[in-house]
């Protein structure tokens, strides 16, 4: 265990998932219970066999004692994380390298959110006191910007990008049909998603991501140990994440075409993973679909897609389903909704149910490498967490 | 002898047509329209734009003193100098004093002016008239601003000046009242004639100066009538007149008489003789000889300037929202928190000021000040920057439906200044269908809003509007 890195160090041997929906008769209590167990009985394990937590929440509970008060565990160390979007990969990646210490045998990732309790619309940050003059604009405007930006410096049309942006939407809402624990369940017309009413211009509130409740948890121990509890463990390949000073909103060459904190992140995952060409070696990926045309800047970002090729990846039909490389199979941010804290561990439960087959309409055809990519900020300033993990080990 | 040694004006963009506020209340009305402060807009905003005008091309460090003339000051308890002269970048000890209530406290300001010393006036009104009444039709909002002083760049002279207390109630409003109150217009305005006879003929007089030898009258009287005849009274020609700027902006209260000066000042010739007269409760009245320096005077925005650009298509219902006249639903959105009043005190000046950081090292210029610099990282090498005046470019934008604005969609652009430095904030006076990529702008004080009784005053980005040829 002298290698530096988390690469094939650990494994995720039981995974847990609520649907993520508008849960008005739900607690935060009852969706952690419910992932919670979940998890437990899909690695078939006791809750006392837990020996540490780590829950990611950005604005539903304080404190450890969010958790330890919903299982009732018997006074385990529990760490409560808040890394904004990112909040949930971050409760994942942290209980990885708490395993991957030695410190701990096994450990409990878990990430929920209530949303749907405050009645306001979209995403609604807790500021801390200030002198109150930062614009109050809100997510989808910040990541609007991403758009008229894009389709300036590569030439395309106001009609052009509308179509690639309601691409990527419908891709998302048709692979979320197919999946019952999606918030959104249906397939949306291209003319629909196209004609929405204007959130940030020129988003749409089809090319936004809905706003649900859920919770997502993972059972984590040393990758030696993981098939006494597993047949199908699925591996951790890489763990990184980038936080960034701010270079979109102070700095005039940051054209609002790339998010460096993407592009650093990834490239470090992939140098953790030992992976050169990630469009051939990535099977497939679960990316931060907040807005569309997120997505579209991610593939770049990524090295899924040459630079300013994006667009033309989506028309082409890339990363569906059937493409290449299929993106967001689960159904993405855009038919799950994005519980703040859920969201990074939805996307890695949909790599463990595509590695083990029981991805239903959505099974991919023997993937063996995915990765997940989770953005918390803005495309200004951002956290990105990217993380690639397996099938088998190397 | 003390003069004007430089002007500035401010109307804002906005402009209410009268016969909207008529037809609402299902009646006929009067023509014409008033300039409405947009909703992040109030006499101190409007009066620190009257003052960057004025004081282009002038070191703000030489002002000795800043009289602010108001009578919708945003407290009644809590004084404007402080914002103003820290938006102004003024000297810390320059002598500041608010004036308050009367609406001669523009004109009495420019009398208090000291030949010795240069000082700034601003006078600056943003009044709300009960709708339905006639104050609400003729009210309008703007500010002026003179710098007074003595020497050779004094481009209009103060030949002669005088003051007339005369008790009257003509218009009022009390600490609790929200709307102003007139009595019967025919009171004031007979007693405004009665001191306009009783007091100008003499000082004419005086001064050696026949009715026909003034270029320009500027009389601000009760009402909307009374100035055209006390004009006759004196025996002035309908051509001596200076328009009452009624019809493009309305009766801007204590800027009134400062705007028509202003007016008359921006097609004065050397020579011209100007007679101003200021009523409330008494005259203040103020004879001008425009000197040759007039000629050397910067360009600038001025009243015609600001008059030049303008959105007439306003609705009453817009203005009734900015001015909280009606109680409209809720944003889903959070309620806006009071500022923390020790960060204002941090910031104040960085904020008020819009001055931010230039990396001594890199030479690179930052919004806000950084501690540590975003390209070259040195620690603390920082010095003071100001972007005041700078043009700047949208390198992109949005229209934010979801944001809670009185005006939505609110419009937010990321804004790069041409020397360098960005800042992300909302684009104002600027219709959505405006906006552009590539877009020329500039930065305009403004008051963000208002929470817990708190103003928060900052910057926001105005397109920059080239005069068109009609």
């Amino acid at each position: 265990m002298s290698r530096k890195g988390i690469s094939d160090k650990v494994a995720v041997i039981g995974m847990g998932c609520t649907r993520f929906a508008e849960h008005w008769d739900k607690s935060v209590e009852d969706l952690l219970v419910e992932a919670a167990y979940e998890a437990f009985n899909d690695a078939g394990i006791e809750p006392k066999d837990i020996e540490a937590a780590w829950l990611g929440t950005m604005i539903s509970g304080y404190a450890g004692i969010t958790l330890s008060g919903a299982l009732k565990t018997q006074y385990i160390p529990v760490t409560r994380v808040e890394n904004m979007c990112a909040t949930g990969s971050e409760a994942f990646r942290n209980a990885c390298y708490a395993v991957a210490s030695g410190a701990y045998d096994m450990v409990l990732a878990i990430g929920v959110e209530k949303l749907k309790d405050s009645g306001l619309s979209g995403l609604n940050t807790p500021k801390p006191p200030s002198d109150g003059t930062a614009p109050n604009f809100s997510a989808p405007a910040s990541f609007s910007f991403l758009a008229p930006a894009y389709f300036k410096k590569y030439g395309l049309t106001k009609e052009q990008g509308r179509e690639v942006l309601s691409r990527i939407a419908y891709k998302n809402h048709y692979n979320g049909s197919l999946n019952p624990k999606a918030q959104y369940r249906s397939e949306v017309p291209m003319d629909k998603i196209s004609n929405s009413p204007l959130v940030a211009a020129p988003l749409g509130i089809m090319d936004c991501s809905g706003v649900a409740d859920g919770a997502a948890a993972a059972i984590i121990v040393r990758s030696e140990d993981a098939h006494k509890y597993s047949k199908e463990p699925m591996y951790v390949k890489a763990l990184s994440i980038a936080a960034g000073p701010g270079d979109g909103r102070l700095r005039q060459d940051f054209d609002f075409t790339s998010i460096k904190e993407n592009v650093v992140a990834s490239q470090a995952a992939y140098r953790e993973a030992g992976i050169k060409d990630p469009r051939k070696e990535i099977s497939m990926a679960e990316v931060h679909d907040c807005f569309t045309p997120t997505e579209l800047v991610i593939y770049e970002d990524l090295g899924l897609s040459e630079r300013g090729q994006g667009w033309k990846d989506v028309l082409n039909g890339v990363f569906e389903l059937d493409g290449e490389l299929p993106v967001n199979p689960d159904g993405g941010l855009k038919s799950f909704g994005h519980p703040i804290g859920a969201s990074g561990l939805r996307m890695l439960y949909e790599m463990y149910l595509q590695f083990q087959g029981k991805a239903g309409k959505r099974q991919l055809d023997n993937p063996k490498l995915g990765l997940t990519h989770n953005l918390g900020g803005s495309p200004m300033q951002c956290v990105s967490f990217v993380s690639v993990v397996g099938k088998e080990l190397s | 002898m003390k003069g004007i040694i430089s002007y500035g004006a401010y109307v804002p963009y906005n402009r209410l047509q009268r016969k909207k506020i008529s037809e609402f209340f299902g009646k006929l009305g009067p023509a014409g329209e008033k300039a409405v402060a947009g909703y992040d807009e109030d006499s101190i905003s409007m009066g620190v734009e009257a003052a960057l005008d004025c004081l282009n091309g002038i070191n703000p460090h030489d002002v000795d003193a800043v009289y602010f003339a108001t009578v919708s000051s945003p407290y009644k308890e809590k004084g404007s100098v402080g914002t103003i002269a820290t938006a102004l970048s003024l000297k810390e000890t320059v002598r500041g004093i608010e004036t308050a209530s009367s609406l001669r406290s523009g004109t009495s300001s420019m009398l208090s002016a000291q030949p010795d010393e240069k000082t700034l006036v601003i006078a600056s009104d943003c009044r709300t008239g009960a709708p339905t009444g006639q104050n609400e039709l003729w009210f309008g909002d703007g500010a002026v601003s003179f710098l007074m002083g003595s020497g050779d760049n004094v481009i209009a002279s103060m030949v002669d000046q005088g003051s007339l207390q005369g008790e009257i109630i003509s218009q009022w409003r009390s600490q609790e009242d929200r709307f102003t109150q007139t009595w019967e217009e025919r009171l004031g305005s007979t007693v405004f004639l009665k001191q306009v006879k009783e007091t100008i003929t003499p000082f004419l007089e005086r001064n050696s100066r026949s009715a026909d030898s003034l270029s320009k009258v500027i009389i601000s009287g009760p009402g909307i009538r009374a100035h055209s005849q006390a004009a006759s009274a004196l025996g002035f020609k309908k051509e001596q007149l200076e328009n009452p700027l009624f019809d493009s902006v309305g009766d801007t209260g204590n800027a009134h008489a400062p705007m028509m000066l202003v007016s008359a000042l921006e097609t004065a010739k050397p020579g011209d003789q100007l007679l101003v007269i200021a009523f409330a409760e008494g005259l203040d009245y103020m004879l001008f000889e425009v000197t040759d320096a007039i000629k050397e005077l910067k360009d600038r925005k001025g009243v015609n300037g600001c008059l030049a650009f303008k959105n007439d298509q306003i609705l009453y219902s817009d203005y009734l929202k900015w001015r909280d006249l009606i109680e409209t639903e809720p944003a889903r959105r959070p309620a806006t928190d009071r500022p923390s009043a020790p960060a204002l005190y941090r910031k104040h000046r960085q904020n008020l000021s819009f001055t931010g950081s230039k990396c001594r090292r890199c030479g690179t210029a930052r919004f806000p000040h950084q501690r540590v610099c975003i390209q070259c990282q040195a620690k603390d090498e920082m010095e003071d920057y100001c972007f005041v005046g700078q043009s700047a470019k949208v390198m992109t934008y949005t229209l934010d439906h979801l944001a809670a604005s009185p005006a939505p969609p609110m419009i937010v652009a990321v804004i790069d200044f041409v020397h360098g430095g960005r800042i992300i904030c909302e684009v104002t006076d600027c219709s959505p269908a405006e906006i552009e990529i590539g877009m020329n702008m500039e930065m305009t004080f403004r008051r963000l809003y208002e929470a817990g009784g708190i103003s928060n005053y900052f910057w926001k980005a105005r397109p920059i509007r080239q005069k068109e040829s009609v």
